[in-house]
Order: C-alpha cells, then sequence, then structure tokens
C-alpha cells in the first residue's frame, strides 16, 4: 500500500514539470498568435491581448493557466476561435482512442505471441522469420509504412480506402492501427523471444518439465509469467512510442483525432491547443507508467518492499 | 592463443597478444549482416558528400518542362523530377546529408551530455547519484518528441536546434548505460590496482575507466544515430523541421505520400533510401554488440 501511494506521489512533480515547460516554452517564443503581415491598429492589438489575457503578467497568466487546468478548462483556442481546446480534445479524443488502444492490444497480442513461438523455435526458419519481420518493424518508421500500406492495399488491391475516418468505419481503422501497431509488435516480439530464451533455460522450468507437465502448460503458466517482465516494463515507452505515432499516423490516413489537432496547432500556432495536447499526452503517459509500475510489483514480488 | 601453425614452444616467434579491440574487429568482420550493412553506409555518406558532382543538375534548378517526370535516363533524371520540376536523385543526395548530418550530430551531442552525466553520476555516487538519476527517471516519462515539435514550432525551423533539441533528447538512456557501466566497474581489482601504483583520479578515469565502458557506448551510438534520423524525418514529414529549399528525407517522404497516387517514384526512392540507411546502422549496432560482448567469449 506504502508502495502504491509513494509511486502516486512521485508523478505529480512529473506532471507539474510537463505543464511548467510547456507553458513558459509557449510564452518565451518568439512571435504571437497574432502577428500578421500587416500590424494590428495599437487599440485594437491591445484589446486582442486583452480578451486572451495576454496583457497580465507572466506568473499571473501561470497561476490562471494552472487553476483553469485543475478545473478541467484548457483555456480558449486561438485559431478556431468559436471553440475551447477542451472542446476540440473532446472531439479528437474518441478516434484517437480508439485507434491507439486498439495498436497498443495488438501490439501485445501479436508482439508476445510471435516472441514466444520465435523462442521455442529458436534457430528455426520460423525465429528467422519473426526476426527478419522484427527487424524490418523496427528499421522502418511508421510513416514511411503507412503511405507504403496505402499504395499497396488501397491504391493497387483497392481492398481499404486511403483515408478517412468513414465515421469509425473497421475497414478505415484498419490500416492506421496496424501502420501504428508495427514498431511496437517487433519491439516487443524481441524482447519476448529475449527473455523467453533465457527463462526457458532456468531451473524452474526444468522443474516442471521434469514433473512431466505438458509443454504447453510449462510455457504459458510457468515461463511467460517470468518472461513477460520486461515486456511489462516497456509498455511504458510503448504507449508514449504510440501517442507519439498517432500524430504522424492521423496526419496521414486524415482521422480527426487529437494528434491532428496538435500538428495543425502547432503548424497554426495556436498555443493553448498545442499546449493542451502536450499537457493530456504527458498526464496520460504518465498515468499509464504509473500502472505499469503498479503492474509490475504485482508480478514481481522482489519488488515489494516491506 | 596460439595460432595453429606454429609451435608453442618456440619462444623467437613473435607470438602477439590481442588487444580487446582487435578482437572484436576480428569479431565484426565475420559478421556478414554487418559488413554489408558498413559498405552500403559508405557508399551513402560517400554518395551524399558528392552528391553535387554526380548529376548534371543543381538541387535547386526547375525545368519547367519536366515536371513531375518518371525516371528517365535521357535527361538525366535518375529518379524522376519531383511536383516542382526538381531532380529528384539530387534532392534525395542532399536529403542524405541533412538527414546524416543530423543523425551524427545530434547523437553527437547525447554523447557528449550523456557520458559526462552518467559518469559523474556513477563515479561521485552516494546522494549526488540519487538526485541525478531521479531527474532522469522524471524526464523520462515525458513524451519527448512533443516538446522536440514545441521547440521547433517556437523557435524557428531551424537545423541547429534540432541538433541540439534531438541531442537532449537522447541523452538519458545513454547517461544511464555510462553510469551502471562506472558503477561496476568502480571497484574492480584493476582500478584498486591503479590506485595503489599512485594513478590520479583523472588518470584512473581517462585511462581506464572510459575505455572499460566504451564498448557499450559504441553499441549504443550506433543504434542512437538512425532513431536520430528517424525522428528528425518524423518532425520534417510533419513540416516542422528542414524547410524548402533545402531537404531532408522526411520532407521528401512527406511529398511523395501526397502525390504516391500519380508518381509513386517521389515516395519509393527517398523512402527506400531512409528504410535502407536505417537497416544498415540497426545491423551494425547488433553486429558490435555481439562484437563486442563479453559474455559471448
Amino acid at each position: 500500500m506504502a508502495f502504491v501511494a509513494r509511486r502516486c506521489l512521485s508523478a505529480i512533480p512529473t506532471l507539474l514539470i510537463v505543464i511548467t515547460l510547456a507553458f513558459f516554452m509557449m510564452r518565451l517564443a518568439p512571435g504571437g498568435p497574432f502577428d500578421r503581415e500587416r500590424a494590428l491598429p495599437v487599440e485594437i492589438e491591445r484589446n486582442v491581448l486583452a480578451a486572451y489575457k495576454l496583457d497580465q503578467p507572466l506568473w499571473r497568466q501561470y497561476l490562471d493557466y494552472l487553476s483553469g487546468l485543475a478545473r478541467g478548462d484548457f483555456g480558449p483556442s486561438f485559431k478556431y476561435r468559436d471553440f475551447t481546446v477542451a472542446e476540440l480534445m473532446a472531439n479528437g479524443l474518441p478516434a484517437s482512442l480508439q485507434i491507439g488502444g486498439l495498436a497498443m492490444l495488438c501490439a501485445i497480442v501479436f508482439g508476445v505471441g510471435l516472441g514466444t513461438v520465435a523462442a521455442l523455435h529458436q534457430n528455426s526458419a520460423v525465429d528467422y522469420t519473426v526476426m527478419a519481420f522484427a527487424m524490418t518493424g523496427i528499421a522502418v518508421p511508421n510513416f514511411v509504412m503507412a503511405p507504403l500500406l496505402t499504395l499497396l492495399f488501397g491504391v493497387y488491391l483497392s481492398l481499404l480506402p486511403v483515408a478517412g475516418w468513414g465515421s469509425g468505419a473497421w475497414v478505415n481503422k484498419l490500416l492506421p492501427i496496424v501502420a501504428l501497431a508495427l514498431p511496437q509488435v517487433a519491439y516487443i516480439a524481441r524482447l519476448t523471444r529475449g527473455s523467453m530464451i533465457e527463462v526457458l533455460s532456468s531451473n524452474y522450468i526444468r522443474t516442471a518439465r521434469a514433473k512431466g507437465l505438458r509443454e504447453r502448460l510449462v510455457v504459458t503458466r510457468h515461463a511467460l509469467k517470468g518472461a513477460l517482465l520486461p515486456v511489462v516494463s516497456y509498455l511504458g515507452p510503448a504507449a508514449a512510442a504510440v501517442a507519439t505515432g498517432s500524430v504522424v499516423i492521423e496526419t496521414i490516413f486524415d482521422i480527426p483525432g487529437t494528434g491532428r489537432y496538435f500538428v495543425e496547432g502547432a503548424l497554426n500556432r495556436d498555443y493553448p491547443l498545442v499546449m493542451g495536447v502536450v499537457v493530456f499526452y504527458a498526464a496520460l503517459i504518465i498515468t499509464l507508467n504509473l500502472m505499469v509500475d503498479l503492474l509490475y510489483g504485482l508480478m514481481d514480488p522482489k519488488l515489494r518492499r516491506p | 592463443m596460439i595460432r595453429p601453425n606454429m609451435s608453442p614452444i618456440a619462444p623467437d616467434l613473435d607470438i602477439k597478444g590481442r588487444s580487446l579491440w582487435q578482437d572484436a574487429a576480428r569479431r565484426l568482420v565475420r559478421n556478414r549482416a554487418a559488413v554489408a550493412s558498413l559498405i552500403v553506409l559508405t557508399v551513402i555518406t560517400l554518395l551524399a558528400v558528392f552528391a553535387p558532382m554526380l548529376s548534371p543538375h543543381p538541387y535547386d534548378e526547375i525545368y519547367w518542362e519536366r515536371i513531375q517526370a518518371p525516371p528517365d535516363f535521357a535527361h538525366g533524371h535518375w529518379f524522376g523530377t519531383d511536383s516542382n520540376g526538381r531532380d529528384l536523385f539530387v534532392r534525395t543526395l542532399y536529403g542524405a546529408r541533412i538527414s546524416l548530418m543530423v543523425g551524427v550530430l545530434a547523437t553527437a551531442v547525447s554523447l557528449v551530455i550523456g557520458v559526462i552525466y552518467g559518469a559523474v553520476a556513477g563515479f561521485v555516487g552516494g546522494r549526488v547519484d540519487d538526485i541525478m538519476m531521479r531527474v532522469v527517471d522524471i524526464l523520462y516519462a515525458l513524451p519527448f518528441m512533443f516538446f522536440v515539435i514545441l521547440l521547433m514550432v517556437m523557435f524557428g525551423r531551424n537545423i541547429f536546434l534540432m541538433f541540439v533539441a534531438l541531442g537532449a533528447v537522447e541523452w538519458l538512456t545513454m547517461a544511464r548505460i555510462v553510469r551502471g557501466q562506472t558503477l561496476s566497474i568502480k571497484h574492480k581489482p584493476f582500478i584498486e590496482a591503479a590506485q595503489a601504483c599512485g594513478v590520479t583520479r583523472t588518470g584512473i578515469v581517462v585511462r581506464h575507466i572510459i575505455p572499460n565502458v566504451l564498448g557499450p557506448v559504441i553499441v549504443y551510438v550506433t543504434l542512437t544515430v538512425p532513431q536520430v534520423i528517424m525522428t528528425e524525418s518524423f518532425i520534417s514529414f510533419l513540416g516542422l523541421g528542414v524547410q524548402e529549399p533545402l531537404t531532408s528525407w522526411g520532407v521528401l517522404i512527406a511529398e511523395g505520400a501526397r502525390l504516391m497516387e500519380a508518381a509513386p517514384w517521389l515516395l519509393v526512392f527517398p523512402a527506400t533510401l531512409l528504410a535502407l540507411t536505417l537497416f544498415a546502422f540497426n545491423f551494425v549496432g547488433d553486429g558490435l554488440r555481439d562484437a563486442l560482448d563479453p559474455k559471448d567469449r
């Protein structure tokens, strides 16, 4: 219990650092969101700045932003005048979470599956195929893989839509999920294979085999539990990679998600929107890391301190 | 190890000892994938360096009569031309220049920060070490790519800023590796022996610690370069990195992806070259790890 509490407490300063960094980077940047080719008349400019509270001292703006965040208010968007950042993000979130969540799920299921199969057939053709696939997944970035996949399945074979969301039809989700999951499948397969090979040669596996347990049970019940530890600790970075990847995948496939808002916001210097997305993703990733830590604590008794 | 054709008792034959590095080099040379990758990387680097001399076309010259033309040897457009009528071959090699330069320089930045930070934390130890590694843990949990993008948005799309930003992101793992290595070496007998011989503290670090942590560091460096190249391409792909008329693989791939139905060569050539480079670096990294890993011996 103390372990849980300590971990939870350590997440808060991390989040604060993220918010502070993002905030001051935004405000110290040269060039404002309302810079135009032609300078605005002084009075209008003053009114605009006042409307967005940009005329107040920096520390004041910072405190305002923090207290807003605590209430779930990310401020107004500079670009989409009629929307608040929170509304825009709520718009994009369902698509982003579906794509990201399913990609993570695929990565874990296929990664662990392939890695285990490769480890059980070490140095066979199966093993080499899986490892070659994993190398491809790691070396070919998702923004190359995604257009190539669309070119193949969308344009030449005309099996799947090239882009768009189609209000959430599964054919529209397939390619984005595959492109997003592939590098993670590759990493997890490599990790699983490595740790599985190590675990399979350990004493407790030999004992399990010696007492006559069927090979399937040895693998699923005994070996997998130990072999999954490195995979579990990789889930945090994997989530971060999927979140980052979703930015480019959503842009390529034209999916109305949070990641695309981030890119548009960045190109338009829509500071509150960009900051909102960064803070949100940071919070998400920190929470996931926390959960991974707790899960790890449950799985590895060595970490549970008295 | 004595060469088999020599008599082990003949004392006057020159039996040379092999150093750790010679051993590693021999193992690396035996790894075909790594050697092939090294050759590929050398070729790509040479092509990138001598790019302007290889083709009759400058990288920003617009050929109005040949816009978005497929690969054509008659006019010397080996990769075709882009949507602005510029020669893709030269542009791809210019992209290689930028991408490789960013990869190497940003990795160098991360190397310097990471090695110093990790060595200090590991060598000093105690509370300093605790605090320094706690900072690394906290930074590790951040979605750094978003911050790099923020930096690029805010302070202009400047290549030099990109080196610093990417280097500043990648040093964390380096620091952890170096610290771990330093800790594991610090109390080894050969360090004690050096101390007993009266070697100074800096002497120990320079002569004994650094050469012995170098192996894992080199492996990690070769694996960081492709990661940095990938990140740079990622940012440029989004339109937030290298700006026209300069180019990088990310920019070219972004344009290729946009026009892939009409002009697939715009996507295929830069994407292949990028993938090839990333593959090669990964193979060299894996080969180096196998060559330098003492567990294998």
